[in-house]
């Protein structure tokens, strides 16, 4: 535990730094925590979702983190769930309604997935495990740090469906039409639901392959 | 009558929580590891979502809707709380888990000790919130519509979480390659199951 990291420490430090990069890759949210997955694979059929909703979570997950760590004091452990769900109700709340205003379209097609954010395993996971031992700066750099191991996930998932699937990135049709004269078609399979899932399995494939300290023992 | 019961196959078998949208997949994945406790959880699951869906459509009907409040006082009509329905929502579905779990340890201790530590964990499982969220989504008209699609979001999930448990019992005894041991081929599984799942959309109801 950091509680007992020096006060001179400087705030761009090799340990705070880590605190980013190892979600990123070694202890990904996603593929290897496997918190958070309910979210992130219904909303990347297309990648504009995915983007919105990969920066709507390091929001709520930055923010919530930060505020967890400063009351972390002062929250009595038995009743730290109901509180640590306020926080982040309330933030996802605020995302909400900005979306609403400012992104009407992207917020209809994300339908519930916004609100299921407070849900999201991966934020109670990380308040519960980090906010919660630690100060607000290296609380933030965590929060980041996982939201975007979660982000990278979501925008390479939604990046291959889109191109396979529709032909398109973020709508820009960027598959040449002479491509299609020639007999290519769009493999409608990657738009539904299950091509997420063999998707992600896919890149966990990949990065087990490379990183084989994470490979399961049977 | 009929429409109930449509509502009720429609939610189990083609807008499956798991196969469809992905909620409640964290649970999903972690404790699907044998069928004993997959159906213990799968159970919990119908359970709470067979109370809270109707709760918080009552909760909806005559609180957030826009105009909702008019039961009140008449000047209430263009009062709309239903930015509130995330706060809301997710505090009735802690009490409620937390009071479920009262009353099954008073009335039902054998219930209450095959369920275990599962109904705790189902508060921030994204199906039962999902399954809130959509009832609001999908504007059900009644009580009775509201209550079907608990039960049947909740039996769906069940079916695909003891699917893949048995599904992977057996596959321990496979030759899969290391780097997609565990997590991987779980994965791609469900993803097979998903697809298998989608030969139902054929369905009209």
């Amino acid at each position: 535990m950091s509680t007992n990291v020096k006060e001179r420490e400087s705030m761009f430090s090799a340990k705070n730094m880590r605190l980013i990069k190892t979600p990123i890759n070694l202890s990904n949210p996603i593929t290897v925590q496997v918190l958070g997955i309910c979210s992130a694979l219904a909303v990347t059929a297309k990648l504009m979702p995915a983007i919105v909703l990969s920066i709507s979570v390091l929001v709520v997950m930055a923010v919530s983190n930060v505020v967890i760590s400063i009351l972390r004091n002062g929250i009595p452990p038995r009743i730290r769930i109901i509180v640590q769900l306020v926080v982040i109700a309330a933030m996802v709340i605020l995302v909400d309604q900005v979306l609403k205003a400012f992104l009407y379209d992207v917020s209809k097609q994300l339908s519930v997935f916004v609100g299921l954010i407070i849900t999201n395993c991966i934020i109670m996971g990380r308040l519960e495990a980090f906010a919660m031992g630690n100060k607000p700066w290296p609380a933030f750099l965590d929060g980041i740090g996982n939201a975007l191991g979660y982000g990278i996930i979501l925008i390479v998932v939604a990046f291959f469906r889109e191109l396979l699937g529709s032909g398109t990135l973020l709508d820009y049709q960027v598959i040449p039409q002479s491509i299609y004269e020639l007999g290519y078609k769009n493999n409608g399979l990657m738009i539904l639901p299950p091509m997420a899932l063999i998707t992600v399995g896919v890149i966990i494939w990949i990065q087990r392959y490379y990183t084989r300290d994470l490979i399961e023992k049977n | 009558m009929q429409e109930i019961f449509n509502i009720f196959i429609k939610s189990i078998f083609i807008d499956n929580m798991v196969f469809a949208y992905f909620l409640g997949m964290c649970s999903y994945l972690a404790v699907s590891k044998t069928v004993k406790t997959s159906v213990g959880l799968g159970f919990a699951v119908i359970f709470v979502l067979g109370i809270t869906v109707p709760v918080d459509y009552l909760l909806n009907e005559f609180v957030l809707k826009p105009g909702a409040l008019v039961w009140v006082d008449k000047d209430f009509a263009d009062v709309d709380l239903s930015f509130l329905s995330f706060i809301l929502f997710i505090a009735i579905i802690a009490s409620m888990v937390q009071l479920v779990e009262m009353i099954v340890e008073k009335f039902s201790p054998t219930l209450y000790s095959s369920l275990g530590i599962f109904l705790p964990l189902i508060a921030v499982n994204c199906a039962i919130l999902g399954g809130s969220l959509f009832m609001q989504e999908r504007e059900y008209q009644s009580l009775a519509q509201a209550t079907s699609f608990g039960l049947g979001s909740g039996v769906g999930w069940f079916l695909a979480i003891v699917g893949i448990a048995a599904i992977r019992e057996k596959i321990r005894y496979s030759n899969v390659p290391p780097a997609l041991r565990g997590l991987g081929i779980t994965f791609i599984i469900t993803g097979l199951m998903g697809i298998a799942f989608m030969s139902f959309l054929g369905i009209k109801l």
